[in-house]
């Protein structure tokens, strides 16, 4: 099996540009999530009311979206069952061509991203246009989201100026300034808010008993794009779902703050089916399943669904601090990305990933739903392992079944290491060896020196001393 | 107290000094330290590579070498291998369904310390003694910190050695870089975070970074050696051990 992100990452960290934008924007972000969840005396309660919830809801999952179902129905609301990404992505065209629409504003959603609904409405010639200000400047420079939460974190503004002057009409003089910047496309996208007939979005919540939805943004254009248009059609995956509309107390305290460090949420819209006179007329809940139900049937695995996309992770990852999102080649980067990835699809992508980590831990101490990624990882490593392909290759098996073999037996141990410490004599000056050594060792030594087995080891001594 | 020293395989192997300073100075303290001839590894290599079945037998033959009602406590010069046995035995054996290796292992997990932590928490001794002038950085290893928990007692104990001068690391906190084969499998972005490492290091003007695993030290030791970077690594117990006389 190859090693992709072991490759991709070869090619980001030594991008000096990039590796300066990221390491500005996550430690900048990192600084004030502290601050913003140090003021908060309860937090950690708050942390584990909120897992609680999440581990809770996925126990009976099937009974809480039949719940959902029946209360967006009630409220007049039209749901979709989609097994696959293909299955909502017909879905989503077919009631945007009924609608008589061959266009479409939409709010940022990673749902949508994940089953790739720009590129397959595209084919039926229905334009989808990201309104998310990160959003429209991946989508306008043909790019891919690098993050999350801040999709364009990988641009700076010099960056952003130019695909501007290229790309939006009428801006040929606008300078690198942030509020020129943005009012270049406020002006593009008033427009397409005020023409569009179909608005689509994500979800970051759905109460299953109120059948409300609710969405978090820091801009207003995702509001825009739930209440301007006449059909609005949000694509939620699964695991989205909360019991009850007080779990928003919990949800709407962690996100906010382990996200953006905002002690509250600029925008949040919560709606309920169709009211008459007042936003859509039509109201179409799209629930995805994608890979979800089979995650969530491995006991060690599912608490990746736990997520509430909050990319904390990302920001302290020292790994995503390093490569940026585009080396995961997914939609979830970073370290809930690599547990999530290679699961969502069912092992068929994403399977390096789960390697892509140093296993530090910082990922896990500032998860507001307590998922322990770093556990995971470690699971997923053997289950891939197991299942799919010897990741480490013949050699690597070999090797680790020889040192667990002698790890088993402490006779067999002693002679491991005189073996290593003849093999290694010739290399060894001072007690490293500063070689380059064939195979695995070899990344290793390409960069740092490398300890050489003890003249002496610590049981000889020991064994000397009695 | 009856100590028993679990080594660790890398000290044993690469690394003796680490293993016979905590050896001296649990006994200068009055302490009476075993070694069990029959340990090897904890078996942390193998589960974090992916090789479960592997792990569960290396962690076998640890519970039966260490399980042992004549020893009060267990100790090792390492945060990493300590919190494989507190954080990951208590699963990993779960999911083999061993209900005698469950128990053998929820007696063995509170009776399992890294150094640092057993010396502040357990014996609650600061000042162990110790000598050792010279100018020395101190960088916290990712599971000592996050696992462990073991919090300032390193710190508090090297601001206890006389004549050492203690200087305070930028970014303490981030990773070195090591995480066992990640070094080799994502060895550039393994690289990167090293080389900021080793930037934060030199710039304390310190002749010794210290930690308390010999693992991580390897890995930050290797790189500044490469770079003749004139700071050496030098495991946290050798400060301790260290004394006026010797």
């Amino acid at each position: 099996m190859r090693n992709e992100f072991a490759e991709a990452a070869r090619h980001e960290v030594a991008n000096s540009q990039l590796r300066a934008n990221i390491r500005n924007a996550t430690h900048t972000i990192r600084a004030k999530r502290e601050e913003a969840v140090a003021e908060v005396p309860d937090w950690e309660q708050l942390r584990e009311a909120g897992r609680r919830i999440k581990e809770r809801t996925m126990r009976n999952l099937d009974r809480h979206l039949e719940q959902l179902e029946r209360s967006v129905t009630a409220a007049g609301g039209v749901v979709h069952w989609a097994t696959e990404a293909a299955d909502a992505n017909r879905i989503v065209g077919d009631l945007i061509v009924g609608a008589g629409a061959r266009e479409a504003v939409k709010v940022k959603s990673l749902a949508t991203d994940e089953i790739g609904l720009n590129r397959a409405l595209a084919a039926r010639g229905i334009e989808a246009r990201e309104t998310d200000l990160a959003e429209l400047i991946v989508q306008l420079g043909e790019d891919r989201p690098s993050h999350i939460l801040v999709p364009a974190i990988h641009r700076n503004r010099g960056e952003i100026r130019e695909l501007f002057r290229r790309t939006l009409p009428g801006n040929e003089q606008l300078t690198d300034d942030p509020a020129e910047l943005a009012e270049a496309a406020r002006r593009f996208l008033r427009e397409k808010f005020l023409s569009a007939k179909v608005g689509v979005s994500g979800a970051n919540f759905a109460v299953a008993e109120t059948g409300t939805i609710c969405i978090l943004e820091s801009e207003g254009n995702g509001r825009m794009c739930t209440t301007l248009p006449e059909v609005l059609i949000t694509v939620m995956g699964i695991e989205k779902v909360l019991p009850r509309f007080a779990d928003l107390e919990v949800m709407l305290q962690l996100l906010p703050r382990s996200s953006t460090a905002e002690r509250m949420n600029p925008y949040t819209s919560l709606w309920t089916g169709v009211t008459p006179e007042d936003g859509p007329r039509e109201f179409h809940l799209v629930l995805l399943d994608g890979g979800r139900t089979k995650v969530l049937g491995d006991a060690d695995g599912r608490a990746a669904l736990h997520c509430i996309r909050c990319s904390a992770c990302l920001n302290v990852c020292p790994v995503y601090e390093r490569t940026g999102g585009h080396a995961y080649e997914s939609t979830y980067p970073g370290p809930i990305g690599a547990i999530l990835t290679p699961q969502l699809t069912g092992f068929t992508q994403g399977n390096s990933l789960p390697w892509a980590s140093s296993l530090c831990g910082a990922c896990y101490e500032v998860c507001p739903v307590k998922i322990d990624i770093p556990s995971i990882l470690i699971h997923l490593r053997s289950r891939i392992n197991r299942e799919v392909d010897g990741y480490g290759g013949g050699g690597e098996r070999l090797a680790m079944g020889l040192l667990a073999r002698a790890f088993a037996r402490p006779g067999r141990y002693e002679r491991a290491q005189r073996f290593g410490r003849w093999l290694s004599r010739p290399l060894t000056r001072e007690g490293w060896i500063s070689r380059r050594l064939p195979g695995a060792l070899g990344r290793w030594t390409d960069v740092r020196d490398l300890p050489a087995p003890s003249a002496e080891t610590f049981r000889e001594w020991w064994a000397q001393r009695r | 107290m009856r100590i028993a020293l679990f080594t660790t395989c890398v000290a044993d192997t690469l690394f003796p000094g680490a293993g016979i300073a905590t050896v001296e100075l649990l006994e200068r303290l009055g302490h009476q330290v075993s070694f069990p001839r029959a340990q090897t590894c904890c078996g942390q290599m193998h589960l974090n590579s992916g090789y479960e079945a592997h792990a569960l037998n290396i962690a076998r033959s640890f519970v039966e070498v260490f399980d042992d009602a004549e020893i009060d406590a267990v100790v090792a010069p390492s945060g990493s291998c300590v919190a494989m046995v507190r954080d990951q035995y208590p699963g990993l054996v779960a999911r083999a369904g061993d209900l005698r290796l469950q128990a053998a292992v929820a007696r063995l997990v509170p009776r399992t310390f890294e150094l640092s932590e057993f010396l502040v928490n357990e014996l609650g001794i600061v000042d162990v003694g110790a000598y050792y002038p010279h100018r020395v950085t101190y960088h916290p290893t990712c599971h000592s910190l996050r696992l462990l928990r073991v919090g300032d007692a390193p710190l508090r104990l090297l601001r206890a050695v006389r004549a050492l001068t203690l200087i305070a690391l930028d970014d303490a906190q981030g990773c070195c870089g090591f995480g066992g084969t990640f070094a080799v499998k994502n060895a550039d972005v393994s690289t990167a975070m090293l080389a900021d490492k080793m930037r934060a290091i030199q710039a304390t003007g310190a002749e010794v970074c210290t930690a308390v695993d010999s693992s991580c030290l390897m890995h930050i030791g290797g790189g500044l050696r490469r770079e003749r970077a004139g700071v050496r690594v030098v495991h946290l117990a050798e400060i301790l051990a260290s004394t006026e006389a010797a």
